[in-house]
């Protein structure tokens, strides 16, 4: 079942496929899963039960747990509610606070385009399903939202403003801080998807106003199946459970904990707490030395989204003439997607590009590598070299780059649908 | 733990997880991979998912294409009402259902179907029910497999035929059930069931709604990718569901163990009430999942009696695991008509594929040893 | 969605890529598909005097499949003539490669190319054989 190998590059020996789809998920740090392992064998305790001490080492886990996740994010630990994940945070965050609210003269909120697809449709379930009004805030060039746009949107129904922190396409970083302000300024709920954002980039709820935030455990080297919401307490943000049954989690998500999952986020939050200056340092020396070289020798390739505002973990190349698709087959050594993993399987090109306005023949070139913690140098010099290959000689069979070489400006031929 | 040995009566709470199981996780938490990804790393991941997809669908005699994993068997009793009482179905509910079933029927204006004083929901109350909805009125009938607390089985194979006779569809919160009795869905005609991982020897944070309605008559609780053919949209739980998989698979053994599980059990019950005339055993009159006791001392308050046991070293409960902390007698015991009094002095013990003959009687020392302490006391009250 | 060892083995060494002088009298040339769609289909082919085809090329913007199928009917249409390559149909080409179902249009492109080609090619010959007469 494992089709992993070896290769022998420059005098190193790596392991293939090379992982460079970190936002779709990130590998278990090894030290995660030391500490969740116990959890899963000898400490079995429900963490609820309140009987026994099996209960209670679980329970004093999950908490431990909590702590660590709040301290990541300026937090206090009864802020924190576990859920089964991102899309679940999510979906609490906008339909709990959407419904809660609803009753008191509250139905209009505010996202943007190029959000995640669970918020996406959370909001159009509101729409469609709800009443509510919702306003999508569309997205300069360079993928971040215009915070004038922003101003201009707010009404006195509006009840929360949903952006998320960092994207998982391209990698861009919203003004978060300002958002806040604005929000806070006019009493209204901030959440911010922070599944790609939170361990990656120093985020504070308190400074930057932030009332909800999602957060994902396998996308910051911790397990699938569990995330968290940060759910402000002062001023306090009521939510309308989406599960009940038990009570647990203050009544806001109710069903058993799992202990090794939570003790798995806690350590993965802490880990990235600490070392997040450094991953993030040899994170952008290994995206600049990797765009570089690309941009160094092949023509014609763009990068997507701010150059500035972003994590460097994710860099979203359009290779000009080269489909995605067929550039993925060349590069089957590098496990890398061509946008967010639960569209891939779609033969759309990516709405997120679309909406930076990037011309539809152009999305249909792009690949988004993702560095993490356990890319090496040797790794990113191996992709490099593949990369190039490839696209030199998808180039040499693409009838568009043989038209762009005599000068045709493709644009002037007519086309047909099909 | 302070205790050189701890005996564990608390399967029915959670169940230790089996050396198979965790090495899987471990498998899969070291392999990882999103299950959605088309690279190689996430076709593995994928299946990883449906071979555990289709190990789980077998325990409960159902297809593999039938199986909606979710965080557990909270959210996918949750997944089911709330998605057909979207569909404008009334929420028909047994009075002893596990509260992720009856909180969530109560906020959705179900009605509640009684149990007579075994803890057992009779057919004809059913029928009495549904012949009250009329004709234009869609049902839908939850009614749990065993209870979590007393282990009492309900008739689940007649229920679901009257419920079809009426045009309802019929669920079932298995979760206490699978793999500790055979359970077939096919067999038993119920049209969506309910499992959870950690009931069944696998990890917490994982399980499944099996339902053979089409996917289409039905709407998730969550929006997001199309994950579990868009009703349980989120990244799925590659480890959990790996897990879960090899659990489900082991858990067969455990079928042919019950006998086994059954005998220690009446061991037990047979130990304490030869010892003790007083003590009442809820639920002894009717058919039990073989691992589950769930009785009174009377006189002696739940909580007394569980602090006690684990200052011995021994895991029990007072009745669900999750009313945090609440000390409130069980309302499955007073549905089943039984006064407050007995009902606040009932402990539950559960026992699983790591208990032996020593320690059931290790407990029953124990117990017996609490009883002279305090229990006498009560009884010349009793007497009194 | 794994793909067929005939695919891959036709992506990764694609026959016959590389075009021929269009304006050349036996070459026929079809354009297919369009960027904006993520496809673009370039076939020629090269018919000699008894109106067989004696070569072909192709150059292809797509994905794996596109290109498996662009080079496969290349290969195929060579040696038949005109009528016969005209009746090849995208289902022969799915089947051969076992194309997901998701990528079953990139058969249908490939159809599309050869009969775009072969409709260029008559169109071309029609137009001399009518200069011809003409002079």
């Amino acid at each position: 079942m494992n089709e992993q190998s070896h290769v022998e590059f420059k005098g190193e020996n790596m392991k293939t496929p090379i992982y460079m789809d970190y936002q779709a998920t990130t590998p278990m740090d090894p030290r995660v899963v030391e500490v969740m392992m116990p959890y899963f064998g000898a400490k079995y305790g429900n963490p609820h039960s309140r009987s026994h001490s099996f209960g209670w080492e679980a329970e004093e886990a999950v908490e431990a747990a909590r702590a660590q996740v709040a301290s990541l994010i300026g937090a206090s630990p009864k802020e924190i509610i576990f859920t089964s994940g991102a899309t679940e945070s999510n979906n609490l965050a906008l339909k709990g606070a959407a419904m809660f609210y609803r009753d008191k003269g509250k139905d209009h909120i505010i996202t943007s385009v190029t959000e995640h697809k669970c918020v996406l449709d959370t909001c159009r379930h509101l729409e469609q399903e709800e009443g509510f009004k919702v306003t999508y805030l569309p997205v300069q060039e360079n993928g971040l939202i215009s915070l004038d746009a922003l101003k201009d949107a707010i009404t006195d129904r509006t009840v929360l403003v949903s952006i998320m922190a960092v994207h998982n396409e391209i990698g861009v970083i919203q003004p978060l801080a300002e958002i806040g302000r604005i929000c806070r300024e006019n009493k209204i709920f901030f959440h911010t998807d922070a599944a790609q954002g939170a361990g990656k980039i120093p985020l504070d709820v308190n400074e930057m106003n932030i009332d909800l935030m999602s957060i994902s455990g396998h996308k910051i080297y911790g397990p699938m199946g569990i995330g968290a919401l940060f759910v402000r307490r002062k001023p306090r943000v009521r939510l309308r459970p989406l599960i009940n049954g038990g009570g647990q989690e203050r009544g806001m998500r109710s069903g058993t904990l799992s202990p090794p999952l939570c003790v798995g986020l806690g350590e993965a939050c802490a880990i990235a707490e600490a070392e997040m200056a450094s991953d993030n340092e040899r994170i952008r020396l290994l995206a600049k030395r990797f765009h570089t070289a690309i941009n160094d020798r092949l023509p014609e390739v763009i990068l997507n989204g701010d150059d500035e505002h972003r994590f460097w973990g994710n860099i979203n190349l359009s290779f000009a003439y080269v489909e995605g698709e067929s550039l993925m087959m060349g590069i089957r050594d590098l496990a890398v997607s061509s946008g967010s993993a639960c569209t891939s399987a779609s033969l759309e090109p990516s709405y997120v590009l679309r909406s930076l306005g990037v011309e539809e023949e152009m999305a249909h070139t792009s690949i988004r590598f993702g560095i993490g913690r356990f890319t090496t140098e040797a790794e990113i010099d191996y992709a490099v070299e593949h990369i190039v290959k490839a696209v030199e000689k998808l180039r040499a069979m693409s009838p568009l780059w043989e038209m762009a070489q005599e000068g045709i400006d493709i644009k002037s031929i007519e086309w047909a649908d099909h | 733990m302070s205790q050189s040995r701890t005996i564990y009566l608390d399967y029915n709470a959670t169940a230790p997880v089996k050396p198979a199981v965790v090495e899987a996780v471990a498998q899969a938490l070291a392999t990882g991979g999103n299950p959605s990804s088309v690279h190689s790393t996430g076709r593995n991941a994928r299946i990883a998912v449906e071979n555990a997809r289709e190990k789980v669908a077998s325990l409960l005699g159902a297809s593999a294409g039938d199986v909606i994993f979710t965080s557990g068997g909270t959210e996918a009793n949750n997944l089911c009402l709330r998605s057909f009482h979207e569909a404008g179905r009334k929420l028909l509910v047994s009075a002893v259902e596990h509260p992720s079933v009856m909180t969530t029927a109560l906020a959705l204006g179900a009605t509640i179907i009684p149990v007579d004083q075994n803890g057992v929901v009779q057919p004809d109350s059913l029928a009495e029910l549904l012949e009250a909805e009329g004709k234009d009125q869609s049902v839908l009938v939850s009614v749990m497999a065993a209870n979590n607390e007393t282990g009492v089985l309900q008739p689940i194979q007649e229920l679901a035929d009257i419920a079809h006779q009426y045009g309802a569809l019929m669920h079932t919160d298995a979760v206490q059930v699978a793999g500790k009795i055979p359970f077939d869905m096919k067999v038993l005609n119920v049209d969506l069931a309910t499992i959870s991982a950690h009931k069944t020897c696998g990890p917490a944070g994982t399980g499944a709604l099996i339902t053979s309605v089409q996917v289409g008559k039905m709407q998730g609780i969550q929006t997001g990718g199309g994950q579990e053919k868009g009703l349980r949209p989120g990244t799925e739980n590659l480890a959990g569901i790996a897990g879960f998989g090899v659990a489900a698979e082991l858990a067969a053994d455990d079928l042919a163990r019950t006998d086994e599980i059954e005998a220690l059990r009446d061991s037990l019950e047979r130990q304490i009430s030869d010892f003790a005339l007083d003590v009442r055993i809820f639920g002894a009159d009717t058919a039990r999942v073989g691992n589950t006791s769930c009785f009174a001392m009377p006189g002696v308050d739940s909580e007394v009696q569980v602090m006690s046991f684990d200052l011995e070293g021994i895991a029990i409960s007072a009745g669900a695991a999750c009313s945090s902390g609440k000390v409130s007698a069980s309302p499955v015991l007073l549905a089943m008509g039984v006064d407050e009094t007995a009902a606040s002095s009932a402990i539950r013990v559960s026992l699983g594929w790591g208990t032996t003959q020593d320690d059931i009687d290790e407990f029953v020392a124990a117990w017996k040893a609490l009883y002279g302490r305090l229990g006498q006391k009560s009884e010349e009250l009793t007497a009194a | 969605m794994a793909y067929s060892d005939k695919l891959i083995e036709h992506y990764e060494n694609p026959l016959n890529i590389g075009s021929f002088e269009k304006d050349d009298d036996g070459v026929g040339t079809g354009l297919v598909g369009a960027p904006a769609c993520g496809d673009v289909m370039k076939l020629q082919i090269k018919v000699n005097p008894e109106g067989i085809i004696e070569d072909a090329k192709f150059k292809t913007f797509g994905c794996g499949s596109a290109i498996a199928s662009s080079s496969l009917v290349t290969e195929w249409v060579k040696g038949k003539s005109l009528d016969e390559a005209g009746e090849i149909k995208n289902t022969d080409i799915a089947e051969e490669l076992a194309l997901p179902p998701v990528k079953i249009h990139c058969s249908v492109l490939a159809e599309d190319a050869i009969k775009a080609a072969i409709s260029d090619y008559k169109e071309k010959s029609a137009a001399i054989a009518k200069g011809e007469a003409a002079e």
